[in-house]
């Protein structure tokens, strides 16, 4: 029986996806949830299982093609492997955008599901199809025009890009040849890396985003790890690290100071009565940031062994879009790099994030003598439109407090 | 008659009484003072425009275009016409009767919206006190909180060259020719030139047409001031550029013109000759001292954005204070105040402004020329599309001219639209919309125009700006 093979459907955030890859070719047998092709979207890869063992028999669509929720990718034959036999070619379909559709960032809106069409009937023609081609949010696009319409110039200046022609055409520019050996090679972004660098880009031009730094004295937490690792990873199964502490520090003192969990949307400040935080994981294709829900109600064995799952699908590539998705703050550490001290971008539309770094030993004057201490300089980048110098200042000096004096977890003090 | 107001304007043209109109749909108590007095002595609102302008030139331009459609453009249709005659005092009567119903209509619409309107002269004193002397002598002092000044502008005068009222006469005088002059001279190829000029030509004057500059329509984008110009020859236009008439002076059988160009002095005889050099402010008698208003150099009463003057509560509005001296730019003026003196909001858009000339082909553009975009050094982009290309141009015999759009490179946003063709007054309208929200010809492209209509014409030149016109040739 012929099975259709289609698009998983896609979450509500993402209009199409880019089909990358086939596995297996036309003519090749296939076993069930044996994973048939990859479809990149702007957060995530997501694969399409075999639905049931069978032959390939007939690919529909070709590679660097975009695709959306439903639509036909292949036809399996239920069965047994079949003999070669005759190798169907893939179907002679056109990609229905150019292969340059893989170079063009089209970046999913921010946070809420933003559907151009709901708010296209006050749009302006060149507005509407420009908010859909690109996945815009109107509400975010500065408007210039008659009662506070937004005009074709406010769209092209928000997105920062020259006119389209241009664009097109440097596309194709081809490499420069030189003398032997130095030539360039132009490499179109990946989905995945125009999305991010396109949110970067956004957070940096819409919030006042500047970093406040401390630096923490770590013995206390190390002495508590070194005293406890062994019996927390028996009981547990987990080992004990560093970030569960961090993020239970920073949970503490984004309770002092809700305004650092909370969010601008428009003109009003949205203060979130939950606490999800993102952990910053590098992967190959880029940093992803998911979220672990509800930390305060997590215990640190919890929080570990989250972070430590979230790491594993981070490099199988298996995050899902929701798991990316929420969150009030994010904690990134560049120490794992060696980074003694940096500004991390914050994760719109969350309001600030806290960056560690690298561990090192120093001498610090402890009770008026010199000693040797394991010392991380932190660093907290906010928005400063919500979160005041003081707040944020004082809100990195609780986690500093915290994780100095682990006893003040304990107590809430 | 009462003597407080809440606003008094003065003057009764196309910026007073719409303004005297919308203060009164304001509830505001308003009276309106208008002097005009037509030939025949008759005191009638309405201004220049209605009486010596825009409508009784219409109504000429029309007459004397069908008496060319019908004489010489009807064969092609299969119409057989034999033995054309024209009857120049016909046309003039019914030019009379066009411009009195306009009067009296503007008569109704100010009794309608309950403005007190009167026929005379007013002069603003000190303290807001205004002295309204009617026709028949009788003096009076009135007061108001505000008063709004609309005093118009009368043609520019020229000593060497002095009107007489026969033979030397202004655009009023040219509308009233009671029969076809035989060799007419116009000085100054502006819009009022090439109108007046038209229609004389039309209906059998040898037309010569001086123009002191050496550009022809210098205010109009170059690209349309060429094809109209080409169309005007043909038609049998004698337009002189850089010809500078020196001097006039009424002989027994006509005027001797003398002028001098490229080539040296010359001298013309004709019939009669029309000064339409432009129009000067006219603010005769208009203040008293110590009223505060202050006047520029150039005669215009000065005035900011919203056209209050330097006295307090005192407003001008129209051809009195600067600015295209057009009969819509007047109304909006004077529709503006009369919303901002009833605490409501005003504004006017002069980047907007259209501007008509009413020849065959017709004349329209809104926003910047194309010398004026390069000027500013905003790179742009230009999409034209001829009449000649139009189905309904050419099932109308009217394939002359073409609609050209400039738009800039950096946001596609329309920075000018010139028309040059059939309705071409009409056509302005939705460039003049688009432009007023900012539009991008990309937002032009994606509106539907009814088909075939000349509407297309500028859909399809909006699509030419970016090399994607579909029923014309890209270049």
């Amino acid at each position: 029986m012929a099975i259709e093979i289609k698009v998983p459907q896609l979450p509500e955030s993402v209009a199409d996806a880019t089909l990358v890859t086939w596995h297996k070719q036309a003519g090749q047998s296939v076993t069930r949830d044996e994973n048939l092709a990859d479809l990149e979207t702007d957060k995530v890869v997501l694969e399409v299982p075999a639905p049931v063992t069978g032959v390939l028999k007939e690919l529909r669509i070709a590679p660097g093609t975009s695709v959306t929720s439903g639509q036909v990718l292949a036809v399996l034959e239920e069965g047994a492997a079949a003999a070669a036999g005759t190798a169907p070619t893939m179907a002679a379909t056109q990609p229905t955008k150019p292969a340059a559709a893989a170079k063009t960032p089209a970046p999913a809106a921010g946070t809420a599901p933003t559907m151009a069409s709901t708010s296209s009937d006050k749009l302006a023609p060149s507005v509407r199809r420009m908010v859909e081609e690109k996945q815009l949010d109107p509400a975010k696009i500065p408007a210039s025009g008659r009662d506070g319409r937004i005009t074709k110039g406010d769209v092209v200046e928000f997105l920062d890009k020259p006119a389209a022609p241009a664009a097109g055409k440097s596309a194709r520019a081809p490499a420069t040849v030189g003398a032997a050996g130095r030539q360039d090679q132009r490499v179109p972004m990946t989905r995945l890396r125009a999305r991010i660098a396109q949110r970067l880009l956004e957070a940096q031009q819409t919030q006042a985003q500047l970093t406040t730094f401390n630096e923490i004295d770590l013995k206390a937490v190390m002495d508590v790890r070194a005293r406890y690792k062994d019996s927390f990873e028996k009981k547990h199964g987990v080992k004990l690290g560093f970030m569960s502490f961090f993020v239970k520090a920073a949970v503490e003192a984004l309770k002092r100071f809700p305004v650092v969990n909370a969010s601008v949307e428009g003109n009003d400040i949205v203060y979130h009565e939950y606490y999800d935080i993102g952990v910053a994981v590098s992967t190959e294709k880029g940093l992803m940031v998911p979220v672990l829900r509800d930390v305060d109600l997590q215990s640190y064995a919890d929080i570990e062994k989250n972070i430590g799952a979230f790491a594993q699908k981070a490099r199988e590539g298996k995050i899902t879009i929701e798991e990316l998705t929420g969150g009030t703050f994010s904690v990134t550490n560049g120490g794992t790099f060696g980074s003694m001290m940096s500004t991390p971008i914050v994760n719109m539309p969350q309001s600030a994030i806290l960056g560690m770094h690298a561990t090192k030993e120093r001498p610090v004057v402890v009770n008026g003598q010199i000693e040797i201490r394991p010392m991380m300089y932190v660093a907290l980048s906010y928005d400063h439109r919500i979160i005041d110098g003081r707040e944020a200042v004082q809100f990195l000096v609780t986690i500093k407090d915290c994780l100095e004096d682990p006893a003040r977890l304990l107590l809430g003090v | 008659m009462a003597s407080e107001y809440d606003v008094i304007v003065i003057g009764g043209g196309p910026a007073g009484y719409p303004a005297a109109i919308r203060a009164a749909q304001n509830k505001l108590k308003v009276a309106c003072i208008d002097e005009w007095k037509n030939k025949d002595g008759s005191a009638v609102f309405g201004g220049t425009c209605t009486n010596a302008g825009c409508i009784p030139s219409k109504a000429l331009l029309e007459s004397s275009e069908l008496l060319v459609k019908t004489r010489d453009e009807l064969g092609v249709h299969g119409i057989k016409v034999g033995g054309v005659e024209f009857d120049v005092t016909q046309m003039q009567k019914r030019k009379t009767g066009i411009v009195k119903a306009s009067t009296n209509g503007i008569a109704l619409l100010l009794k309608s919206a309950g403005v007190t309107a009167l026929q005379g002269h007013g002069k603003l004193l000190a303290g807001r006190k205004v002295e309204y002397t009617a026709h028949d002598g009788k003096k009076e002092t009135l007061s108001a909180k505000h008063v709004v000044l609309a005093s118009g502008s009368v043609p520019t005068e020229i000593k060497s060259m002095a009107f007489d009222g026969k033979n030397i006469v202004d655009n009023w005088g040219a509308l009233d020719f009671e029969s076809v002059p035989k060799k007419l001279a116009v000085v100054g190829a502006g819009v009022i030139g090439l109108e007046l000029g038209s229609v004389w030509r039309r209906v059998g004057s040898e037309v010569i047409v001086l123009e002191a500059l050496e550009t022809f329509l210098a205010v109009a984008d170059q690209g349309l001031a060429k094809e109209a110009a080409r169309h005007f020859k043909k038609q049998g236009l004698d337009i002189k550029l850089g010809a500078k008439v020196s001097g006039a002076k009424s002989t027994a059988n006509g005027v001797e013109v003398n002028y001098a160009d490229a080539s040296g002095s010359q001298t013309i005889n004709v019939d009669k000759l029309i000064v339409c050099v432009g129009r000067r402010p006219y603010t005769k008698d208009l203040l008293a001292d110590g009223t505060g208003v202050q006047v520029d150099e150039r005669g215009f009463i000065k005035v900011d954005d919203h056209c209050k003057t330097t006295a307090e509560n005192i407003w001008a509005v129209g051809d009195c204070v600067r600015g295209p001296m057009l009969a819509h730019k007047a109304k909006d003026e004077g529709v503006m105040v009369g919303d901002m003196i009833a605490g409501k909001y005003g504004h006017m858009n002069y980047d907007t402004i259209p501007s008509v000339i009413y020849t065959h082909p017709e004349i329209a553009w809104v926003g910047q020329t194309e010398e004026q975009v390069k000027a500013s050094g905003r790179p742009y982009k230009i999409g034209q599309f001829p009449f000649a290309a139009s189905g309904r141009a050419r099932a109308m015999e009217s394939t002359a001219g073409f609609v050209k759009l400039i738009a800039a490179q950096d946001d596609d946003e329309v920075l000018g639209v010139h028309i040059i063709g059939p309705l071409a007054g009409e056509l302005i309208a939705e460039a003049v919309l688009a432009m007023e929200y900012s539009a991008s010809s990309e937002d032009l492209q994606r509106t539907i125009h009814a088909h075939p209509t000349l509407s297309e014409a500028l859909h399809e030149a909006a699509l030419a700006a970016d090399k994607r016109a579909i029923d014309n040739v890209n270049r």
